[in-house]
């Protein structure tokens, strides 16, 4: 057990933290399905609207992501731009 | 040369794989003003990207300069002509037809920009708009075409409109700076997430396992490439015009 240097101990929690960070993706998902599916109702009560529609729904969609990329920010800065082994 | 020796060269095959690479990688290093700046492949990539786009629109000038109104136009005009009508009609639509054709040229060029970038992928290149300098720069001008814009048809409304709901203040400067923020981590975000999935799919599988399940490569390749960019790239278009024709104010558009 004494082996483990301080930085290999950064390194696994960073790995793991980057792990949990990736969670944030749950939220986007379930949203952008929900509009996905609303879309797809709201087509099929009026197709002639389809193209609004679309242009619609992947704004909003894209809007929704916007929290999931916070998540992956934060997973790629902890994986490949560490600020924690600085400070050591 | 034995089974044996086959079978080894086999299992080399398989198992060799490539190399992870998916990050900015410095190529020349120069120092200004006692900083250490490098010279990265996001540079090269938008190098190509912008000589690309000067190519294009110096042949685009050239073909409608020497065009004829009497006769047919030919492909190539055609392609244009169709390409700066749809400009023209999403900026039209989304911005009121008072002020929108005053952006098309803005758009325009966004537009093409970004989709070249993002589709540069597809070529060999590190896509520039996975790097955040270059997003950020992108998502800069658009905050100060708001802000520009916002100063010339609201006037000083432009400021005290902050401080409706005065208890609500904070929130509003926060909401006001947030918005170059989120507008720029959206575009790097999802293309930076693709090249890191290509990246590690390369990487990681061996070599002659990526030869046989190409079909599964060229697929995550046109999602991530040419799907994903080409929504992200209108995205930023569509948040830029919705942003900038808010300050119009209602009556005007």
């Amino acid at each position: 057990m004494s082996n483990i240097t301080n930085e290999g101990l950064i390194l696994a929690c960073s790995a793991i933290g980057a792990g949990i960070a990736m969670i944030a993706g749950v939220g986007p998902g379930i949203g952008q399905g929900i509009a996905a599916g609303q879309g797809a109702a709201a087509v099929g009560r009026n197709p002639g609207a389809r193209g609004n529609i679309m242009s619609t729904m992947l704004l909003g969609q894209a809007v929704a992501e916007t929290t999931g990329l916070y998540g992956f920010a934060v997973a790629i800065i902890l994986l490949f731009a560490n600020p924690l082994l600085g400070k050591l | 040369m034995g089974f044996g020796s086959v079978l080894r060269t086999g299992a080399f095959l398989a198992a060799e794989t490539g190399e992870v690479k998916f990050g900015v990688d410095g190529l020349l290093r120069y120092e200004l003003f006692g900083q250490e700046l490098w010279i990265t492949n996001t540079h090269v990539s938008l190098l190509i990207v912008v000589l690309v786009m000067t190519i294009f629109a110096l042949a685009a000038n050239r073909a409608i300069r020497k065009a004829d109104p009497n006769e047919v136009p030919g492909t190539f005009l055609n392609i244009i002509e169709y390409l700066v009508e749809a400009v023209d009609n999403l900026t039209r639509t989304n911005m009121g037809e008072k002020h929108g054709w005053k952006f098309s040229n803005y758009i325009g060029t966004l537009f093409g920009f970004l989709i070249v970038a993002n589709l540069s992928g597809l070529f060999g290149l590190r896509a520039p708009t996975a790097d955040y300098g270059v997003t950020l720069g992108l998502a800069l001008i658009t905050f100060v075409l708001i802000h520009y814009n916002g100063f010339k048809y609201e006037k000083a409304g432009h400021v005290t409109k902050l401080f409706k709901p005065v208890l609500l203040t904070p929130i509003n400067i926060i909401g006001e700076i947030a918005t170059p923020l989120s507008m720029s981590l959206r575009l790097f975000g999802n293309i930076l997430s693709g090249t890191v999935m290509m990246g590690l799919l390369y990487g990681l599988l061996p070599k002659l396992l990526q030869f046989f399940i190409w079909p599964v490569f060229g697929g995550l390749h046109a999602y991530f490439d040419v799907f994903s960019g080409a929504i992200q790239s209108y995205v930023f278009c569509m948040l830029t015009m919705v942003f900038i024709s808010q300050t119009f104010g209602e009556e005007e558009v």
